[in-house]
């Protein structure tokens, strides 16, 4: 009983902060899923891991609602019409986002919003009120960086206003995705280019890769978490290759024997994990998202994270000299992408009870030291910055459910936001699936995948209590993964 | 086959031209200007080996009386450069056009085209005309930054195959062009001249210097020449103590109000694009 004594008494934490945390120690009393041996063999060893979502998963990680078809729709449950203007479309949004669970208690997507509010766009003056009141309402209710706005790929004056409100406000919360494909016109994505100079956001989506995946109806959320619109993702397993790696004697050896059977136990995990949240909780049976279609079970999926390929890659072929580690060596990112075909394989042939599972490149906990995220070159072993990107792009290929990188940029980009844009063009046409890039001297900055005020970190070093939750991983990643660090491109 | 002394290679430049370009940095230059902010790019190494024996890597080594660079073992600490006496520098490599491009073919997906810089890069004209040639069978757009020492009209092959030219208009008067560079600033106005003709200037800097530049008149005659001609911009550079050596190694940078004061002509004069740095 002492650690809940803990969360309740707990400095620097708001009333929501401990009640979440209050309800997190709840579900953990019990144990509800029982794993085979050989999956928890590679949990013991730290290879597999449920994310700490709750021992009892009552709800999905991330639910991405169809909004559109919200707003058209009114809601029964909610005893809301259809909005007949651009004021009443964001109350029932906000209304709505109340009412849209998450494993960490806040939602994580609240849509497309230029596409969604465009047709309530009348008056300049109004939207930008209106899009400013919901900005601000999300901002200061939800409070957490992982809730995602997606925007684009085409020009709109609702995306020009948000992009206008994003870099004014300075706030990590939302964090914001433009979906770029060749129809974005450039002076658009040179506007979104000059916001993430100032406020980090929005990161650039590669649209021509996941319309592959998914067709055009899917969003991102969370962090770059891509999924499908109307559904979600049920669970996020963690496969942590850094330990597996230790595991393995010989390249031979973890390729054919550890990691079929290390993905083959994150893959059982999850599948017990949803079986447990679909079959006995009934989720679905007990959503009116359900009832009213704005959520449908086969629309979604199970995500199988990845960490730490670098340092697997690293102690499997014994790198130590700079130039023969992965990022650098061609050998290295050979055996990089043979590990990866390896897991997507595996993972593919899967068959779950519920839906399918897909890649996912997870950018790491709080907690992690010297562990890097997905298949990211480490901070500080950064090559020069053209092979990064190439290096980078290769790796992405199998990540249906989201994977980025982060470049921050010297200041000196500001004058000349086409160079990025010719960055960021390169990047895509090398199947880079999404690519994320902040200013050096900005305070609002990108760790690893969800947005942090620095300001905020500081404040919350010293004990006081901050707004965002995120604030409190951000300031955990600065500790464990040297994210300050990351080398600073000046082009 | 044609080879030039090229200091450096910078994959990703922000800052030569438009979008994200390479940019090839060449070695040797015809003025002398009391601003230089890399006066080890000036001369071509004449190898009495002074630098060798102060090097603290042995990157230096003399071979058939010339001084041999190591680029492997250079730690970049530039010992070397601050030994030399004669504006110049060992870290110099001889390179072939295909030597350059097989360079920056990682770079190639990334970059709207290269720039040429120094040093003064006209002076290795036929070289530029060569490699821009092949820059353009790549589908990549090719820029020069000059002073324009040397006479543009006289080099239809450079000219041919240069999509824009980057020009400095240091001073528009001969004598102070003498006093700050050591050379007259005829040909360099001709150049700006023939440049908008034939419709391939991109933009024109002026370092602004107080106290020792009639920065007003520099500014005001130049800017009313590009007036005419839209879309030509209009650089205006601080001038920074970073490298510069004797009697300006001290100097004051200008403050902002005077760049602000320039900024105004410029537009006053009718030249829209202008960017202050």
């Amino acid at each position: 009983m002492q650690d809940i004594l803990d969360i309740v008494k707990k400095s620097g934490q708001t009333f929501n902060q401990r009640f979440i945390a209050m309800a997190k120690a709840a579900e953990n009393t019990i144990d509800p899923i029982h794993l085979s041996e050989e999956a928890q063999y590679f949990v013991d060893r730290k290879v597999v891991f449920d994310m700490a979502e709750g021992k009892a998963p009552y709800r999905p990680r991330y639910v991405t609602p169809d909004y559109e078809k919200f707003l058209k729709q009114g809601s029964s449950f909610l005893m809301l019409d259809p909005p007949k203007d651009i004021f009443e479309a964001v109350s029932y949004l906000m209304i709505l986002y109340h009412h849209v669970p998450a494993a960490g208690g806040t939602l994580v997507y609240i849509g497309h919003l230029d596409r969604l509010l465009a047709p309530y766009d009348k008056d300049e003056k109004e939207t930008y009120r209106a899009v400013d009141m919901l900005l601000k309402h999300v901002d200061r209710t939800i409070s957490d960086s992982f809730v995602h706005c997606d925007i684009g790929p085409y020009d709109t004056r609702v995306g020009r206003i948000i992009l206008d409100l994003s870099a004014k406000m300075q706030r990590p919360v939302p964090n914001m995705s433009l979906i770029y494909n060749e129809h974005t016109p450039d002076d658009f994505a040179l506007k979104a280019i000059e916001a993430g100079l100032v406020c980090s956001k929005p990161s650039f989506v590669n649209d021509a890769m996941y319309t592959k995946d998914w067709g055009s109806r899917y969003a991102v959320a969370s962090c770059y978490n891509v999924l499908p619109i109307g559904g979600g993702g049920y669970t996020l397993g963690r496969l942590n290759l850094m330990e597996l790696g230790k595991l393995a004697g010989t390249k031979e050896s973890l390729v054919e024997d550890l990691l079929p059977r290390a993905v083959k136990a994150q893959c059982e995990q999850m599948d017990k994990r949803i079986q447990f949240m679909v079959d006995e909780c009934h989720f679905f049976e007990n959503s009116f998202l359900n009832d009213e279609g704005l959520i449908e079970k086969d629309k979604f999926v199970g995500m199988v994270g990845l960490v730490g390929l670098a340092e697997c890659v690293n102690t499997v072929l014994g790198a130590h000299k700079p130039e023969e580690r992965f990022g650098t060596s061609e050998t290295a990112n050979q055996f990089a992408e043979v590990i990866v075909d390896k897991i997507y394989e595996i993972v593919t042939e899967y068959k779950p009870r519920h839906g399918r599972f897909y890649l996912h490149g997870q950018v790491g906990i709080a907690e992690d030291v010297g562990l890097t995220p997905a298949t990211r070159i480490p901070v500080g072993e950064e090559p020069e910055l053209p092979l990064h990107l190439a290096v980078t792009a290769r790796l992405q290929k199998h990540f249906a459910t989201g994977i980025g990188e982060l470049y921050p940029f010297d200041a000196t980009a500001k004058k000349n936001p086409q160079s990025i844009l010719d960055i960021i063009k390169g990047a895509f046409k090398m199947n880079m699936r999404y690519i994320s890039f902040y200013s050096s001297d900005s305070d609002v900055i990108r760790v690893t995948g969800y947005l942090v005020k620095l300001s905020d970190i500081e404040k919350l070093e010293n004990g006081q209590a901050v707004l965002d939750n995120s604030t409190v991983l951000g300031s955990g990643a600065k500790k464990g993964l040297k994210i300050l660090g990351r080398k600073v491109r000046g082009i | 086959m044609l080879k030039a002394p090229v200091i450096k290679i910078i994959p990703f430049s922000c800052v030569d031209g438009p979008g994200n370009r390479s940019a090839i940095f060449f070695q040797g230059c015809g003025f002398h200007c009391k601003y230089c902010h890399n006066p080890e790019t000036i001369n071509l190494c004449r190898h009495c080996g002074r630098c060798v024996d102060a090097c603290p890597v042995k990157a230096l080594e003399r071979c058939d009386a010339k001084v041999i660079w190591k680029h492997q073992l250079c730690c970049g600490c530039d010992t070397c450069i601050k030994t030399c006496t004669y504006n110049s520098s060992p870290k110099i490599r001889y390179m072939t056009t295909d030597e350059i491009i097989a360079d920056i073919t990682a770079s190639l997906p990334f970059i709207q085209g290269i720039t040429t810089s120094g040093g003064e890069c006209t002076l290795h004209h036929r070289f530029i005309a060569e490699l821009f040639d092949k820059i353009h069978y790549l589908g990549k757009t090719t820029f020069v930054d000059s002073n324009g020492q040397i006479d543009l009209r006289q080099r239809p092959h450079l000219i041919e195959v240069t999509d824009k030219v980057m020009l400095d208009i240091k001073s528009v008067d001969d004598q102070e062009h003498r006093m700050l560079t050591s050379q007259s600033c005829k040909v360099v106005l001709d150049n700006l001249h023939y440049l908008l003709t034939i419709h391939k200037l991109f933009e024109i800097r002026t370092v602004i210097v107080p106290g020792l530049l009639d920065n007003h008149r520099n500014v005001d005659v130049a800017s009313k020449i590009i007036s005419g001609w839209p879309g030509v911009r209009y650089k205006l550079i601080k001038f920074r103590t970073w490298g510069v050596v004797g009697e300006l190694s001290n100097a004051q940078t200008p403050d902002d109000s005077l760049m602000e004061e320039l900024e105004n002509l410029v537009r006053h004069n009718g030249v829209s694009d202008i960017v202050v740095v």
